[in-house]
């Protein structure tokens, strides 16, 4: 299989990478680098647990090749807590009680993390349309979706 | 990991017709949202590619001067939703497309690969069936324009030649302006399926509630999106009242021919080809200006 070089940024660290034409930015992101906060679920962008923000936007990684994040920036679960310290979207899921066995949590964590930073004043019903594309099999939604109330709602 | 024996990124339309034609192996991808699940379930095996998807005049949204809007087709439905333009001449096409899979999909996902894919339950296509949409393609022989309602050929299958390149969607101005579209997808959820059936409407009103022109699309109807041009005649002209829109529903499900699949029977299909075409011309009338009386 033929390969490209690229060059990315991911949570914040600029790599440059021979990736297989055929592989998914999921694999590369779990396969390459170890970064295994993000899930592989379906595979077929319909349980959004593989969710990661590229410049700034939630993303199914299984449904994207990893040549494509040349140039991109990239940002997975691992990025989010700093120095040991939880980000405001993660404190939300913990208070709220928003985790059960907790595979759906990081796309979820990432999916609201980009509604927080492009300033979603959704409310509630909007904000469950913008989380459509997860699926959380422990049926986990009520307290997910007071999780991402709760970070929207304190700047 | 895709089976894909070969990727090649196209900088320029030019440069993917080249590609193209270069390789008979080779085959588009856009976003690859659709393309991606294809080849891991083995329908494409050791794939060749040719990207599409970082050519900038591919999802440039613009008006001409002569008010004709002008969609790239690489322009990913979360782009057609946000864009000023549609929201304002074309409000139905953001509602039909918003309806698309879920979020992080319509991020990536383009309207071009939803239209080429051929698929009769693609959520763009209903309504750009009933807003009279023209593709613009180009191919080695240089750019042709053919209208969507002549671009199916088949399930899965459209009139596109193997280095061609779907570049537009183009809506003459005489065919939105003035108009009021409204469009429902029918589906077990509100998110994450595919259409039992979808209906688009596009309705036009003259002295305040004359129908002056409706256009009717639905997509699992048929094999192929499809316009009901005898449900549209059965209306057009008459004064906006429940006979009508009642007659236009008869027409609608008279007209199509649906088949049973897991999703839903035939007899569902034609059921709800009846209710949604009534819905959907009462909400297009009332988008258009259209006055009830009585109401």
């Amino acid at each position: 299989m033929a390969h490209k070089h690229i060059q990315c940024t991911v949570n914040g660290q600029k790599l440059s990478l021979e990736v297989a034409v055929g592989e998914s930015l999921l694999d590369m992101l779990r396969n390459r680098l170890h970064l295994t906060g993000t899930k592989k679920g379906c595979g077929v962008g319909e349980c959004g647990a593989c969710t990661v923000l590229l410049d700034g936007e939630a993303i199914d990684s299984c449904l994207f090749l990893a040549v494509w994040a040349d140039g991109k920036d990239i940002r997975t679960i691992e990025g989010e807590s700093k120095e040991g310290k939880l980000s405001k979207v993660q404190e939300a899921f913990v208070e709220e009680g928003a985790v059960q066995c907790g595979f759906c949590t990081p796309g979820f964590v990432m999916s609201v993390t980009a509604l927080v930073e492009k300033g979603c004043q959704c409310e509630r019903e909007g904000l469950k349309k913008e989380l459509s594309g997860h699926m959380c099999r422990c049926t986990g939604y009520h307290n997910i979706v007071n999780a991402a109330e709760k970070a929207i709602g304190e700047p | 990991m895709f089976d894909i024996a070969r990727y090649d990124e196209a900088r320029s339309v030019e440069e993917a017709v080249a590609l193209l034609a270069a390789n008979p192996k080779a085959r588009l991808i856009a976003g690859g949202t659709d393309v991606l699940i294809h080849i891991r379930e083995g329908k494409q095996p050791e794939a060749e590619l040719v990207g599409i998807r970082h050519i900038p005049e591919l999802a440039r949204i613009e008006r001409e001067a002569d008010g004709t809007l002008s969609i790239g087709a690489a322009a990913t439905f979360s782009r057609i939703v946000a864009d000023p333009l549609i929201s304002r001449h074309v409000p139905v096409l953001a509602d039909a497309v918003e309806t698309v899979g879920g979020p992080q999909i319509r991020r990536v996902a383009t309207i071009g690969g939803n239209v080429c894919n051929g698929a009769t339950s693609a959520d763009s296509a209903s309504t750009l069936f009933a807003l009279d949409a023209v593709l613009q393609i180009q191919g080695p022989g240089g750019v042709r324009l053919t209208p969507i309602r002549d671009f199916y050929a088949g399930p899965g299958r459209v009139h596109l030649g193997q280095a061609e390149v779907l570049t537009a969607i183009r809506l003459a101005p005489e065919s939105y302006e003035g108009y009021g579209g409204h469009y429902i997808k029918y589906a077990m959820r509100k998110a994450m399926d595919i259409a039992t059936l979808g209906c688009s409407v596009n309705c036009k009103v003259t002295g305040g509630d004359r129908l002056a022109d409706v256009r009717l699309a639905f997509g699992v109807a048929a094999p192929t999106p499809v316009r009901c041009l005898q449900a549209e005649e059965a209306v057009k002209g008459k004064v906006f009242s429940p006979d009508v829109v009642e007659a236009f529903g008869h027409a609608a499900a008279a007209e199509i021919n649906p088949r049973t699949s897991w999703r839903a029977s035939r007899e569902f299909r034609l059921h709800l080809a009846k209710e949604l075409s009534k819905e959907a011309l009462v909400k297009a009338y009332a988008k258009a200006g259209g006055i009830i009386h009585g109401a």
